[in-house]
């Protein structure tokens, strides 16, 4: 539904983007997590036919980002949440939505059904005709969303939505990105919060400037490093690490009565870990398998120089 | 182009102009002013030496009816110059620009939500002066002044005066980021039409009906020219990365 290759952008001498590279399958909640000024603005907005890419290819469905002809085609196919709401503050929160179904080309019917339907789910409806200024942050939000969504796109590119919002506003907000993707809608979500990101999204990608990995959550956090298996000794034990070692599973360490090995599949290791523990005089208290987090994974990715 | 997508951008921004009063006060106050101080002068004006003579009053009249050209160069730029600014100060402009409607579309949105309050405003300003005219002055000349060709012509002048007006205030709103730069600028729109004002007085030019002809269709040309000038340099990738 949303691949590049090779994107890039430069403004003047700086490089916003180099040479990105991605798929986002249909109904898929795709993260883009990077540092601020990592390119990840950048990326949306020439997805969204707003700016043009320097280089490279981006498709959205069957649409080149690159043919003047087919940006309208895109605009149409999609719905953009922008880091800023970009509400009209001094119209009702009904006019706002219905200026945006006017925009495209929605029937009267067809917009009073997605406005009344959008404004109940998001627990706006009652303030339908009061005007936006008098809107707390989180219920923007909640209308800005429902601007993207007025004429049912089948794609969603949300601008950090849950950025300056207090945590109820943020789950509200967290809460209905899940239930689009319940409805199969295909979500870029660009992000710095790796909670929401990890919580929410199927694959992420990591960015700053380059692409510096992608995968699942999961996947991500195994790629920095194995997880560890914690073995807690009733006593400290030399013979006990060096039967560990032996094994040459992993990097083992001991400090005091924990012992600490990095390995690649605990699930498979774990057994023949704890035999020879036991084979070496070893009394096991608890034992505790500890993985990477995103939060490592990422802080390790944004910092390495080579890209993927 | 969709001609629909524009008129929904216009009443969007006639909506939100209502809601600001102070822009709409400064529509209005100025032809109403007019129209109501050129009678009180033909009234009052030169009562300590007989007052103004019934010869006198076609020539006055004349002069007074250019101010008509000017006010719609005037009265628009408020609105105008807010219209690409203000959508940036309130954010709102990527989104806009992110719907499937073309800059074109976006401009004829905005210059028509300009139009149609300021020619409303300056077409009652208009028939206000006509009426007061009429009802002034007939006694002195002894038939109404108005309706005439040269007030005619003047009252078709004045849509194409307001569109250059437009026209020239959005290319200076698209081009600078702040709403007061933009409007400070866009009021020196009116800078032409009071030369040709000065013109007429000094004796280098004579407003008379042919003349009124011509700057009708230059205008006319010109309004052509400014709106493809005004899609042109519109560049919704500079408003977008270097705008703050």
């Amino acid at each position: 539904m949303i691949e590049t290759k090779n994107l890039s952008r430069r403004f003047g001498d700086l490089t916003a983007v180099d040479s990105v590279s991605f798929t986002v399958g249909d109904g898929e909640v795709f993260g883009f997590l990077g540092p601020n000024g990592a390119g990840k603005t950048t990326t949306v907005r020439m997805l969204c036919c707003l700016i043009s890419k320097t280089s490279g290819e981006a498709r959205i469905g069957d649409y080149d980002i690159g043919r003047s002809e087919d940006a309208l085609k895109i605009r149409r196919l999609i719905g953009l949440i922008p880091e800023n709401v970009g509400l009209y503050e001094g119209l009702t929160a009904y006019d706002n939505l219905d200026f945006y179904g006017k925009l495209y080309d929605r029937t009267e019917s067809q917009r009073k059904e997605s406005i009344t339907s959008l404004l109940k789910m998001l627990e706006l409806w009652e303030k339908k005709d009061v005007p936006v200024a008098t809107f707390s942050k989180g219920m923007k939000q909640k209308l800005a969303i429902a601007l993207a969504l007025v004429h049912d796109p089948q794609i969603l590119f949300m601008d950090e939505p849950t950025a300056n919002l207090d945590p109820e506003a943020a789950k509200t907000v967290r809460d209905f990105i899940l239930d689009l993707k319940k409805q199969k809608k295909t979500i870029f979500l660009n992000t710095h919060n790796l909670d929401e990101a990890q919580r929410i999204c199927d694959r992420i990608a990591i960015l700053n400037t380059t692409l510096r990995a992608i995968g699942t959550p999961e996947e991500l956090e195994r790629s920095v490093r194995g997880r560890v298996t914690v073995i807690q000794l009733e006593q400290s034990n030399a013979a006990v690490l060096d039967a560990v070692k032996k094994l040459g599973l992993g990097d083992a360490s001991a400090e005091g009565n924990k012992l600490t090995i990095s390995l690649a599949d605990p699930e498979k290791d774990n057994a023949t870990i704890l035999d020879a523990v036991f084979r070496a005089g070893g009394r096991i208290q608890s034992v505790n398998v500890v993985g990477s987090t995103l939060e490592d994974a990422y802080l390790k990715l944004v910092r390495e120089k080579e890209k993927v | 182009m969709n001609l629909r997508h524009s008129w929904v951008i216009a009443l969007k921004d006639i909506k939100i102009f209502i809601r600001k009063r102070t822009v709409l006060y400064t529509l209005v106050l100025l032809p109403l002013l007019l129209s109501v101080i050129f009678p009180v002068v033909i009234e009052y004006g030169g009562r300590s030496s007989g007052g103004i003579t019934g010869p006198e009053i076609p020539g006055l009249l004349h002069s007074f009816e250019w101010f008509f050209v000017i006010i719609p160069a005037i009265i628009p730029a408020p609105m105008a110059s807010y219209s690409i600014v203000g959508e940036k100060l309130e954010k709102s402009l990527e989104r806009l620009l992110a719907t499937p409607t073309t800059d074109g579309e976006i401009l004829l949105g905005k210059s028509i939500a300009t139009f149609i309050p300021a020619i409303i405003a300056t077409y009652a300003g208009a028939t206000i002066f006509m009426a007061l005219i009429d009802s002034v002055t007939y006694g002195k000349l002894g038939y109404y002044y108005y309706p005439n060709w040269d007030m005619g012509i003047i009252l078709l002048l004045a849509p194409l005066a307001l569109l250059l007006s437009i026209e020239l205030n959005i290319i200076t709103s698209s081009r600078v980021s702040d709403v007061r730069s933009a409007s400070q600028l866009g009021s020196l729109m009116f800078l032409p039409f009071i030369g040709i004002y000065l013109a007429s007085e000094l004796g280098v030019i004579t407003l008379d009906s042919s003349t009124l002809l011509i700057l009708a269709g230059v205008i006319a040309i010109l309004d052509v020219v400014m709106f493809r000038v005004s899609t042109s340099i519109f560049q919704r990738e500079q408003i977008l990365t270097k705008w703050k």
